[in-house]
């Protein structure tokens, strides 16, 4: 009996953990896995953020593009009011940009043929700031004049046609052609001996315009630009300047018409809402 | 009380705890007792099952609403009706707002700001779902639900021809994630989970066209169908747990009644979270009915599946409560 005992007594084998524990281990461990992976993933989004990689224009009455990417919950009800469709979504290369929306002005800029800032008030967050009223308080960006050695009355030349290839989509508001329905720019034949087409596709100019005539927008007063966004100036040695001046929205009508490739006149993204106070 | 707790922390990921006996009522008591001396007949079970095979009434009823309710927003967008504008995230029903309410929160920690729109649509929602059972959002509305459903069905068939094997994680994760992504947008400023959100981004993608955020929700499936049966839902989606929480004294239930039920566990089987089927154990059931605890969508899996009826939709509110 007791040499039986002494015999049965345990060798001191390896610490084994039983099943249930290791297999539990193992899970917690993966689960630690996971976390890691899912977080790092999203936080991927970080990069193109940070380094700014896909610089955009925010639709109209955007916020400061910190607190817009804060407080934008991404559902689309601005593009779904556009009647130009000048709004998309961004992508998974914008990061936490993902789903947020954009204007590609030289595709489709925002004409203000809604009348009444339907984006804005479509917003749900006020990541489009419901204190923009009218057209003229908006700071999308600034119109610049990019490539001056390209923009046609630069050089004093006049443009006879259409506008751009007959690809392209763009849609504009020509009011004394339609007063409700935005047409295709390319279905317009253009003859102006020096070009001066950003200038007339201006939507600030065109409501300067009106005014003037006495005939302010939705007959409201308010809706009348106080100061001009571009118009053109002769230059020393011939030819003609679009001048961008304090008025302009950044809307990129301007861009979106611009007749030779690539465009004279870009709206400049760093002048926006950030910088620009209106 | 004790009921609460139990369904909040399973919601959170603790496993389900066996009840003591002072707590089952003595109506429960009794059937456990007569239940302990009898033997499953399985042939019977399995007839009664195939009796009820194939119809998944609540299947066919789940997956209508899910895609009419996304579809809306698509038929609204393209004939411009304005009936349900936006996308699932946040959007407009007949002029009235609405916002998801896991994303209203991410909005809220990351912009520092209660927004009225917000707010309207939130409270709006929180009602809607409070009454219509809180998880249910996940299964007749979520379109990624749909998604992780059919790559469900093919992990089910890889792993029957033993191809592939679930890799469970701890549910608890689930939890984590969700108090990292609230101090990811709190301290980042950034709606982080937004842009990795496989709902939003479905969502966003039947009504606005496909996006290359498509690629990581594919990317998400196939994890799902090879990895980890419906990993995201069960171990990620802190949206699960946002509706999980108005769902708790919702009125809307799955109940389970405890007489007819054969304890074989179809239901666990096809239940996205299994755990909150633990009552159908053998005498795991505090009473002779019992809700089935927040965590469950009330998609109705185990009420198709269940083959002596035991569990069915109820709306009323909780007795356990008292
Ligand atoms: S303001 Fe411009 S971008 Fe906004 S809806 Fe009107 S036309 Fe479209
Ligand atoms: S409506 Fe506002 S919240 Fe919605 S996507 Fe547009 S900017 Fe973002
Ligand atoms: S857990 Fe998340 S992804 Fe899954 S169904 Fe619910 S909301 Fe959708
Ligand atoms: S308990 Fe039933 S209704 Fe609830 S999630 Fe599971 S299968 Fe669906």
């Amino acid at each position: 009996m007791t040499d039986d005992k002494s015999k049965e007594k345990p060798v001191k084998k390896p610490r084994v953990l039983d099943r249930k524990t290791q297999e539990a281990r193992r899970r917690f461990l993966r689960s630690l896995g996971l976390a890691a992976g899912v977080v790092s993933a999203s936080l991927v989004g970080f990069i193109p953020v940070v380094r700014g990689y896909n610089p955009r224009l925010r639709p109209p009455g955007a916020l400061a593009e910190d607190e817009f990417l804060a407080s934008c919950i991404k559902c689309g009800q601005c593009i779904q009011v556009c009647p130009v469709e000048a709004i998309k979504l961004t992508d998974i290369m914008d990061g936490f940009g993902n789903g947020t929306p954009h204007i590609d002005a030289r595709a489709q800029a925002c004409d203000f043929s809604c009348d009444g800032l339907q984006c804005v008030l479509a917003c749900p967050t006020g990541s489009l700031s419901h204190d923009t009223n009218y057209p003229h308080q908006v700071r999308i960006g600034f119109a610049e004049l990019a490539r001056p050695d390209l923009c046609l009355a630069m050089q004093g030349k006049g443009f006879k046609g259409r506008i751009r290839d007959a690809s392209f989509k763009g849609l504009f508001r020509y009011a004394e052609l339609n007063r409700w329905q935005p047409l295709p720019v390319r279905g317009q034949e253009f003859d102006r001996e020096i070009c001066d087409l950003c200038i007339v596709h201006c939507p600030i100019e065109i409501r300067r315009n009106q005014c003037e005539a006495g005939h302010p927008p939705a007959d409201d007063p308010n809706q009348c630009p106080p100061s001009r966004a571009i118009g053109l100036e002769p230059v020393e040695g011939g030819g003609m300047r679009p001048v961008i001046y304090e008025g302009c929205v950044g809307c990129g009508a301007c861009e979106m018409v611009c007749p030779v490739t690539p465009a004279a006149i870009v709206v400049d993204m760093t002048k926006n809402a950030d910088t620009v106070t209106a | 009380m004790k009921y609460l707790v139990e369904s909040f922390m399973q919601l959170l990921g603790r496993a389900p705890t066996k009840p003591e006996k002072d707590d089952i009522t003595p109506a429960a008591q009794e059937i456990h007792f007569y239940k302990r001396g009898q033997k499953l007949d399985m042939d019977e079970v399995r007839r009664l099952h195939d009796e009820k095979q194939g119809k998944n009434k609540w299947l066919k009823r789940r997956w209508a609403t899910l895609l009419f309710v996304n579809l809306l927003f698509v038929v609204s967008y393209y004939f411009d009706i304005q009936l349900l504008e936006g996308a699932l995230t946040a959007s407009r029903f007949l002029g009235f707002h609405m916002a998801d309410l896991n994303s209203a929160l991410q909005v809220m920690l990351a912009f520092k700001t209660v927004l009225i729109n917000l707010l309207i649509g939130t409270v709006t929602v929180f009602v809607l779902w409070f009454l219509v059972g809180g998880r249910s959002f996940c299964s007749w509305v979520c379109p990624y639900h749909l998604l992780s459903e059919w790559a469900e069905k093919i992990h089910l068939w890889l792993a029957q021809k033993k191809l592939v094997k679930d890799i469970p994680f701890h549910r608890a994760i689930r939890s984590v994630f969700y108090v990292i992504f609230a101090l990811l947008a709190f301290a980042t400023g950034y709606t982080v989970f937004e842009a990795i959100s496989p709902t939003g981004i479905v969502s966003r993608a039947i009504i606005y066209g496909p996006s290359l955020a498509l690629l990581w929700v594919l990317f998400l499936l196939l994890f799902e169908i090879f990895v980890s049966r419906r990993a995201w839902c069960r171990y990620v989606c802190p949206i699960g747990i946002t509706y999980g929480v108005v769902g708790l004294l919702s009125p809307m239930r799955v109940t389970y009644v405890l007489e007819d039920c054969k304890h074989e566990g179809d239901c666990r089987k096809v239940c996205l979270v299994p755990h909150v089927l633990d009552v159908t154990i053998k005498g795991r059931a505090t009473d002779t009915r019992v809700p089935v605890g927040a965590d469950c969508t009330r998609c109705g899996m185990c009420v198709d599946v269940c083959p002596t009826n035991s569990l069915r939709y109820e709306f009323s509110w909780l007795e356990q409560l008292k």
